[in-house]
């Protein structure tokens, strides 16, 4: 085998090892929003005598919110098909665009937490808000994680270009932008429809 | 006290000078330091240190460093033991003892939190690291840089649990600190947040070792050796991480939980607006219980190398042992409301656990007899390891049985918070954990350095610490029947009073046994050259590890081994292979040692310092420091080099690749050669 070789090979193999422990601790990290769906579900009859959720929520500002995450994962998507197309110009485009759908994920949502706490159900008002608070601000906090993360990935792309680095850095960027995905989908169905419907 | 916009809540007043017992033990453990500070410097050695350890990716030195961790940590928790034995062997009656109770509580709180958090879990995380490559034929870990990491942020927790001692005060809430107690409410002092903040920082380092050697083991194999083939100690610790991954963010969860409620003011964990404290104990336990199979399982994969090595046979049910390895990780998830039988989950609820709970024993059962068996008609060498090994297997069995009992229900109920349970936790953690972490110790430091330690010293050891254990912990059995509650600061009964002076007795001679450690050390490291061992092979062993020289070189494997068996090396000096022999040196890829490891240590410690004293700008400042270095590592990508065939040969050339097997035809008690 000669060195050349031997190197690709390395860096293959280096890929594959990043994607798999990548994709690990993303399965940790489900672990950890399960303990917080699990408080959630402990806590979300304890309202001390304040708002339940169904007073709170207004589930046609939360599809919207949803919708912006949804559709930030559908362009994510067109983002590395653009990036194994070794389409550096689309990729940053889609990219960016996934970045704002992100973004107004994220605005709209501290939008929503500023409004609850300016009427007094802030966190500290009863158990119930404490563990709303906890879950939905943690994927709150994980995607604007991944906005830094995409922010660097698009200066990689235009100054880098597409090397195999910057592919696998893109490749689980991505398996955490749908895994943030997945959990929202939890989110919505347990903390919004379950407590409105 | 009003906070302050610069030093949040830190004032001077934090320093606790007017009391004499912290006083001397913040001035010994400084002066300690700057005596090795003195003496590095004193050698010249910084610069070497610097370069070739503090800055080493290479799972070897990390591994020694993590043991080194483990140790100093080690004696900082025996010390607390001392102090809590003294104390409660005299605070009788009239004597309130020599510690006012709210030094008492965080002595224990401390000695607990110290002795799980940095004693078990660095001490077998520093043995899996400089072994598992080595046993799989690997030449490092997966992810070399994380590794670096994971270290300095647990010395970085390590340290603020130290410094807690010197700057304000550590929890009183216990090792488990469970709320309402660990509340602001009741707890307003910095004691608690240290106490999150080493466990929360630490756990994030654990976790990330967790995935590491989870991929190590699964992905950089040598060629040839299937699942069913690696040695058992590595199918401890690919358990083990399975088990860290699983619930250490359990543990992350609930730390993050009650940090918002301190700071926040939320309500998870308290006692009005909705709180629920059990579910603050229902998720500790969730990871506390697995976290007792995470010390324990890789202690069990030492005893297996050991048994085998010294009974000169092969380890009897390799299959039995990996798939009881594996039972006891799948029950260690159903068994944790045991801890706390007494929340009232009603008879069905408990009665499960209480069942689960029992069937654990099972699996723990097979393994037992399966050393047992092991040893039987075997060629047993009684040296150190074996002795840490023997000493194990009775002791940790009466453990079990008390173990087995407490997971009767009705029994918990009158046997729970008492003495008996702080001598059944003692029972399996000593023999179990720590007694295999030192068989291990022993038995790899030849590989690790190159001479073996001195047995007569050893042996002085092992008999102090296992007389020392049995007069320290059975007479608090006999305590909790007579209905001693643990942490008692004072008691009126002067019925007990004898038992604990037995207890300090015993105490006192663990104490000499650890005396008898650092003798050890200094003795060997004096007589190394009579205890040099050239052989690489030093006790005729099996798996790879003893296959390289010892120290290996820093790429481990000059040529990648091919296994063709299950205990690989032994297969080969049976086949007589000269496997060494065979194909040229080809060049080796290796990661490049880096500083940044220790500077994301050095934030961390930061961090968690003004997150612990409300230091706003501070924790600010050391995040946006800790993003910054993230987004520079993702642009750095000359993270490794290459050794270019040439190199190896030269470096191949000054070691005795031949010379492991001209001894093991040498040595009278090996395997039966036929090569």
């Amino acid at each position: 085998m000669t060195a050349t070789a031997h190197a690709h090979e390395h860096e293959h193999d280096a890929t594959e090892n990043a994607v798999f422990g990548f994709w690990l601790y993303l399965m940790t990290d489900c672990i950890l929003f399960a303990s917080l769906f699990a408080t959630f579900a402990v806590l979300h009859h304890n309202t001390a005598d304040g708002p339940t959720g169904k007073e709170l929520f207004d589930l046609r500002y939360v599809l919207v919110e949803t919708m912006f995450l949804l559709l930030s994962s559908f362009s994510n998507g067109l983002a590395m098909l653009s990036l194994h197309r070794q389409a550096r110009r689309a990729t940053v485009q889609w990219l960016l665009l996934t970045a704002l759908l992100g973004l107004g994920f994220v605005v709209m949502e501290v939008n929503e937490f500023s409004r609850l706490v300016m009427e007094g159900n802030g966190p500290d008002r009863s158990g119930f808000l404490s563990a709303f608070f906890g879950l939905v601000g943690t994927h709150g906090a994980h995607v604007s994680i991944g906005l830094i993360w995409m922010t660097v990935m698009m200066g990689q792309l235009m100054f880098k270009g597409i090397t195999p680095a910057v592919t696998s850095r893109l490749l689980r960027l991505s398996l955490f932008w749908h895994f943030l995905d997945v959990i929202w989908i939890g989110v919505f169905t347990v903390v919004y429809l379950m407590e409105v419907l | 006290m009003i906070p302050s916009a610069v030093l949040g809540k830190l004032t001077l007043s934090a320093i606790p000078y007017h009391n004499p017992i912290i006083m001397g033990a913040v001035g010994t453990a400084s002066l300690l330091g700057l005596l090795v500070m003195v003496w590095v410097t004193w050698m010249g050695r910084w610069g070497y240190l610097w370069r070739e350890w503090l800055t080493s990716v290479d799972h070897k030195r990390i591994g020694v460093m993590y043991v080194i961790l483990a140790v100093i940590m080690m004696l900082r928790g025996f010390a607390d033991a001392i102090m809590m034995r003294t104390h409660q062997a005299l605070a009788e009656g009239l004597s309130q003892g020599y510690l006012p109770p709210d030094h008492y509580n965080q002595v224990f709180s401390a000695h607990g939190t110290i002795m799980i958090i940095f004693v078990a879990m660095p001490f077998f995380i520093g043995l899996m690291n400089f072994v598992v490559p080595l046993q799989i034929g690997a030449r490092d870990v997966a992810y070399p840089f994380v590794n670096s990491v994971s270290f300095w942020m647990t010395v970085a927790s390590a340290l603020l649990l130290m410094v807690s001692l010197a700057v304000g005060d550590f929890s009183q809430a216990g090792w488990s600190g469970y709320p309402p107690l660990s509340e602001t409410q009741f707890s307003p002092g910095p004691g608690v947040d240290y106490w999150i903040w080493g466990l929360q920082l630490g756990g994030v380092g654990t976790l990330l070792t967790g995935i590491n050697f989870f991929v190590t083991i699964l992905r950089l194999r040598a060629p040839g050796m299937s699942l069913m083939k690696m040695p058992v100690f590595t199918w401890t610790i690919l358990v083990t991480t399975v088990l860290i991954m699983l619930s250490f963010p359990v543990l992350t969860a609930t730390l993050a939980l009650l940090t918002l409620d301190r700071y926040l003011g939320m309500h998870f964990f308290t006692n009005d607006l909705g709180g629920n404290q059990m579910m603050f104990t229902n998720l500790f336990w969730v990871w506390g219980h697995p976290e007792v199979y995470i010390v324990i399982l890789p202690a069990f994969g030492i005893f297996s190398e050991v048994v085998s090595t010294f009974s000169r046979k092969r380890l009897f049910g390799y299959v039995s042992m990996v798939y009881a390895t594996v039972a006891i990780a799948v029950l260690s998830f159903g068994v944790w409301l045991h801890h706390f039988f007494t929340m009232g989950a009603g008879a069905n609820v408990n009665a499960f656990f209480g069942i689960a709970t029992m069937v654990i024993a099972v699996p723990t059962g097979v393994k037992v007899f399966n050393w047992l068996f092991t040893m039987y008609r075997g060629r047993i060498e009684f040296t150190t390891p074996m002795l840490w090994s023997l000493g194990f297997i009775v002791t940790f069995t009466i453990g079990g049985m008390t173990g087995v009992l407490l997971s009767v229900p009705g029994a918990d109920f009158v046997l729970h918070n008492s003495e008996f349970l702080v001598a059944h936790f003692h029972n399996m953690l000593i023999p179990g954990a720590l007694f295999g972490y030192f068989a291990g110790y022993t038995f790899w430091f030849p590989k690790m350095f190159g001479f073996r330690l001195d047995e007569k010293w050893g042996r002085r050891a092992f008999w102090s610490w296992l007389a020392g254990f049995y007069l320290a912990f059975m007479p608090l059995y006999a305590l909790g029947f007579m209905g001693m509650p643990r942490r008692l600061v004072h008691y009126d009964n002067p019925i007990w009073q004898p038992y604990l002076l037995v207890a300090l007795l015993g105490t006192f001679l663990v104490a000499y046994g650890i005396f008898c450690q650092v003798v050890q050390l200094m003795v060997s490291i004096r007589h190394r050259d009579a205890l040099r061992d050239t052989t690489g092979d030093v006790w005729n062993s099996h798996s790879l590890e003893w296959s390289t020289t010892s120290p290996p070189p820093f790429y481990n494997f000059a040529r990648l081994p091919r296994v063709e068996a299950l205990d690989a090396f032994a297969h080969m000096k049976e086949q007589g292979l000269p496997h060494r022999a065979q194909a040229p040196f080809a060049p080796i890829h290796m990661p490049r040692n880096t500083g940044v490891g220790v500077a994301m240590g050095a934030i961390t410690f930061v961090f968690g310092f003004a997150m612990v004293w409300h230091i706003w700008w501070m924790a600010s400042a050391s995040l946006a420091a800790m993003l910054a270095v993230v987004v520079m590592l993702a642009n750095d990508e000359d993270v490794d080099y290459m050794v270019s065939a040439e190199e190896v040969a030269r470096l191949e050339k000054g070691s005795a690749p031949a010379m492991a097997f001209a001894s093991a035809a040498a040595t009278p008690s090996d395997l039966k050669t036929q090569g």
